[in-house]
Formats: C-alpha cells, sequence, structure tokens
C-alpha cells in the first residue's frame, strides 16, 4: 500500500519518518527503515532537517524506494530557488517519487551552517503552488513539461499553535494551493484535537495526527517549554510521573491518542526522534496492526 | 533611514594596515542620525585609532571631518584628498562607494550598512524595509514580511512560531503582528500570495546607471 491509495481509499493511514544521514553511509537509515517495514504506509524522509546539512533527501528517498518503501518527499524552500525546487521535484518524480511534503523549513540560524544564505525563494504555500503548476504540466512561469509529473502534495499543520488563527487561515491557503493531506505538529489533547478536525472536516482536509511518544514525564515538560505548538495536557504529564515504567506509559499514552483519534482524522504521523523501536509498539498498543506492505 | 553601525575595531584596523595619513569622514544625514557616523562619533573613532597606533609604535596620522552627505556630488566634492592615502568613510555603503568613485584613493568602510528603520526611543530603530523592489505592505497592515519575518513568508506564520514569537527567540512573529493589525483594520488574511518577483529589482533601470549615465548627468 502506499500514502495515496491509503488516503484515497480512505483507510486508517499511517506514516513515520526517517532522516537522512550526515556522510553516506545509509545503513543506519536503511536499519530505521527495516524496523518500520509492514507497518507504515510511507516514511517521510527529511530534508536537511532542523537546518543541518545531511545527505540529500532526493538520494535518501531513492535509496528507500529501491528497497520497496513508499518515501514521502520532504521539500522546504530553506536551501533552493524556485528553478532548484522544481527541478529537484523534476528529478524525484522521475525516479518514481511522488509524495511530497511541502514545507517552509527551519531558518538556518537554528542549524550547524548559521552564516548561509537562508534562500526562501519559496515558502510552502507557494511550493504547493508551484507542484500543482507541475501537475498541470508546466512550470511556474508557463512553459510547458515534456512528461508530467503526477505528485501527491501535502503540508503540515500546528493545531495547538498560539495564536491560533494566523496558523488557521495559513492552512486554508495551503487547502486553497492544493495540499491533499497534512501531517500535523504532535498533538496530546484529543479534546482540542476534535476541536481542530472540525475546523480541518468543514475544509475537506485529509489529516494525519501527528503522534511523538513521549518517553519520560521530563520530556513532556522539556517539550512544553521548547518546542513550538506543542501542549502536553497536566494530566499526561502526572501520567508520566507517576508511573514506575514510563516508556511503557508513554506507548499507551501514545496508542490511547490513536484508538480515539481513529474516529476523528484520516491517518497518523508517528515522529519517532531516535526511538523508532517503539513505533510497532505503539501501533500493536493502537490495535493498528493489520500489515501494510 | 539607512540605519549603519560600527564595525569592530580590529576589523577596521586591519583593513587600514599598511597606510600612514587616513581621513575619517562622517556623514551627518542618517549616519549621524543613527549615532554611528556623526561628528562625535568621528572623533571617537579617530581617538581610539590614534591610541592604538600609539600602543604598536606606528606613526600613522587619523584626520576626521564630518560632511553632508556622502552619496550626493555636492558634499563629496568639497572632499579635499590631497596628502592622504586612505579614506575610512563613516557612512552607509552607497557613501562609502560614491566617494571611491570620486577619488583613485582607497575607501574603506567604518560602518556595517543594517537596514531601513524607523526610530523607537533613542539610539534605538527597528527594521521596517529591506528595499526588495516589490512593495507587499498594502496586503500586510504596514508591517513587512520580507523585512521582519525572519524567513520572509509571504503567506503566514511558520510552525515555528510560539506564544507569538519568533522562533529564533529576539524578536516578535511578524505573521502574528500582521494578523492583529489586519483584524483591527477588519481585514483578513485569505488570498495566497504569490511568490515576490524578484527581477522588479535586478531589472530596475536606476538599478545600474551604466546605460543611462547620458541622460542624467547634469
Amino acid at each position: 500500500m502506499s500514502l495515496r491509495e491509503a488516503i484515497e481509499a480512505g483507510r486508517f493511514a499511517v506514516t513515520s519518518e526517517v532522516g537522512p544521514p550526515k556522510g553516506i553511509d545509509v545503513s543506519e537509515m536503511m536499519e530505521t527503515a527495516e524496523m518500520l517495514r509492514g507497518r507504515v504506509d510511507a516514511l517521510n524522509v527529511t530534508d536537511n532537517q532542523a537546518a543541518v546539512m545531511r545527505l540529500s533527501t532526493i538520494a535518501a528517498c531513492v535509496h528507500l524506494k529501491l528497497a520497496g518503501f513508499d518515501p514521502v518527499l520532504q521539500v522546504t524552500g530553506r536551501d533552493r530557488n524556485r528553478i532548484g525546487i522544481q527541478s529537484d521535484l523534476l528529478g524525484a518524480a522521475s525516479f518514481g517519487i511522488t509524495n511530497v511534503l511541502a514545507l517552509t523549513g527551519d531558518h538556518v540560524m537554528v542549524g550547524d551552517h548559521r552564516e548561509a544564505k537562508a534562500v526562501f525563494d519559496l515558502e510552502s504555500v507557494q511550493i504547493l503552488q508551484a507542484i500543482a503548476g507541475l501537475n498541470e504540466g508546466h512550470d511556474m512561469t508557463g512553459n510547458e513539461l515534456h512528461g508530467v509529473p503526477d505528485f501527491f502534495a501535502g503540508a503540515v499543520v500546528t493545531p495547538d499553535s498560539k495564536p491560533l488563527a494566523p496558523q488557521l487561515a495559513k492552512f486554508e491557503k495551503k487547502i486553497a494551493a492544493g495540499a491533499r493531506y497534512f501531517q500535523t505538529q504532535a498533538v496530546y489533547d484529543i479534546d482540542s484535537f476534535a476541536g481542530f478536525m472540525e475546523f480541518a472536516r468543514a475544509r475537506d482536509a485529509k489529516v494525519l495526527a501527528g503522534i511523538v511518544v513521549l518517553r519520560s514525564a521530563r520530556m513532556a515538560r522539556f517539550m512544553n517549554a521548547n518546542i513550538p505548538g506543542i501542549a502536553v495536557p497536566e494530566a499526561v504529564i502526572r501520567e508520566l510521573d507517576g508511573s514506575s515504567d514510563p516508556e511503557t506509559t508513554g506507548i499507551e499514552i501514545a496508542a490511547r491518542f490513536i484508538t480515539q483519534a481513529r474516529d476523528l482524522c484520516e491517518g497518523v504521523h508517528i515522529m519517532a526522534v531516535g526511538a523508532e523501536r517503539l513505533v510497532p509498539r505503539v501501533l500493536d498498543a493502537a490495535g493498528l496492526t493489520e500489515v501494510v506492505a | 533611514m539607512i540605519v549603519v553601525r560600527l564595525k569592530p575595531i580590529p576589523e577596521i584596523r586591519e583593513m587600514l594596515e599598511g597606510h600612514s595619513n587616513v581621513l575619517l569622514v562622517g556623514c551627518n544625514t542618517c549616519a549621524a542620525v543613527s549615532l554611528a557616523g556623526g561628528e562625535k562619533e568621528v572623533e571617537t573613532l579617530l581617538e581610539a585609532l590614534r591610541l592604538a597606533a600609539d600602543a604598536q609604535g606606528s606613526d600613522a596620522e587619523f584626520t576626521g571631518g564630518v560632511i553632508q552627505r556622502q552619496c550626493e556630488p555636492e558634499f563629496v566634492e568639497d572632499l579635499d584628498l590631497e596628502g592622504y592615502d586612505a579614506v575610512l568613510s563613516m557612512g552607509c555603503g552607497a557613501g562609502v562607494a560614491f566617494i571611491a568613485e570620486n577619488t583613485d584613493l582607497p575607501v574603506y568602510p567604518a560602518l556595517d550598512t543594517m537596514f531601513i528603520g524607523a526610530a523607537r526611543g533613542f539610539a534605538a530603530w527597528q527594521a521596517e524595509c529591506s528595499a526588495c523592489g516589490s512593495c507587499v505592505l498594502g496586503q500586510t497592515a504596514g508591517i513587512c514580511p520580507v523585512t521582519r519575518c525572519a524567513k520572509g513568508i509571504m503567506n503566514g506564520p511558520c510552525g515555528g512560531v510560539k506564544d507569538g514569537r519568533c522562533e529564533l527567540g529576539d524578536r516578535d512573529c511578524a505573521w502574528v503582528m500582521i494578523h492583529e493589525r489586519l483584524e483591527r483594520q477588519g481585514q483578513h488574511d485569505n488570498t495566497c500570495t504569490p511568490p515576490k518577483d524578484n527581477a522588479a529589482k535586478t531589472a530596475c533601470p536606476e538599478w545600474d546607471m551604466g546605460g543611462h549615465r547620458e541622460n542624467v548627468k547634469r
């Protein structure tokens, strides 16, 4: 199965992500992918995540594709202008890589090459517009393409962003610009998420809820304090605090959220942040045992 | 106005190495108002350079003066550069460039040119404009996303906004401010803004006067 088929068929989709290495040894990335084989519909491949220079996203997607995975090419506007972005997209499509996630990208100042020129010629909404054009057979200036790609473009949204109104306005722009699915920033409060989904439903947006498995109360507090758009409820933090086995409790919390979210949204996007080994346990606990090929 | 700031002294001294008679030229317009290139600042830098030269046993001489605007011929023409072997400009980049165009001496910048800004209290300037060549302030409630959003985003806040602050931590989120002001104005940010026309600046006829000099010569 692929992400596109799952979403178009209305089957609850599961995605996760891998990060390309700094260097050319892809063995660890491929081992991570193997842990998730058969359990996810697709694997996002980050684009120089956190503005830290790494092996190219497209190359990593090709490795995954050759190994039988369905990759999602993350494309940011930080490092390439509109010529580079369109060119890379066509290159990816020529390898059959057509799932794309359009992002603005973290600023270079937060990464490991802070003196680099931050490009941002296009940002997320405009990358989606560019992709829509390529799908129609022309580039951004209207020149005809020889061989037209068929991208399945998505975007991100932060349902717990504060303030929320500007975030929702941008979410609507992304829908208008052609986002066919959304992956969210990590969400923990099911009631708050349900409220967001009401907004998304009214706009016919397909949403994969973002899941980051909490491994301790300390991690939850750190995320609340430092990661924009994350709001772990106090009750969840207390649950982890009172647990003798916080890792298992974290898995239960994630699984419970997924179970509740199954009636609300189209799937989940699990960001393992280095704990990919936990993902199959989360899926087992959430009853998502159906093996995806 | 154009906001400038003094370069680190070691960087200035490195540029001036090998020169023995340097004229410091202040600029009494933007650079003076941003407290980096007026009379007082020229005096201060002169003192610093003389002290540093003395400490090193160098007999390099430094003289200072201020002209009204380094970016206009009528003021730059008045500069008497006789006897000097270098000029240190305390104007913006345009001042440095324009003096350099009018002399065969090397002209060095003492300042870094930062942005076009507005006054926010004494000696405090807020960047408001990046001279991008295709103004969008009409759609953004008068708050420039090119300048005030760290990523120059044209369509709303990124995921890095936290309680109205930018992910870089040192500034407010331009897009949160834009939304708040649009709301006060009874307007909404609900249409996708297309990518910027970067050619507008490159193709600006005044960008390079090379092909137009005949037309503007007085």
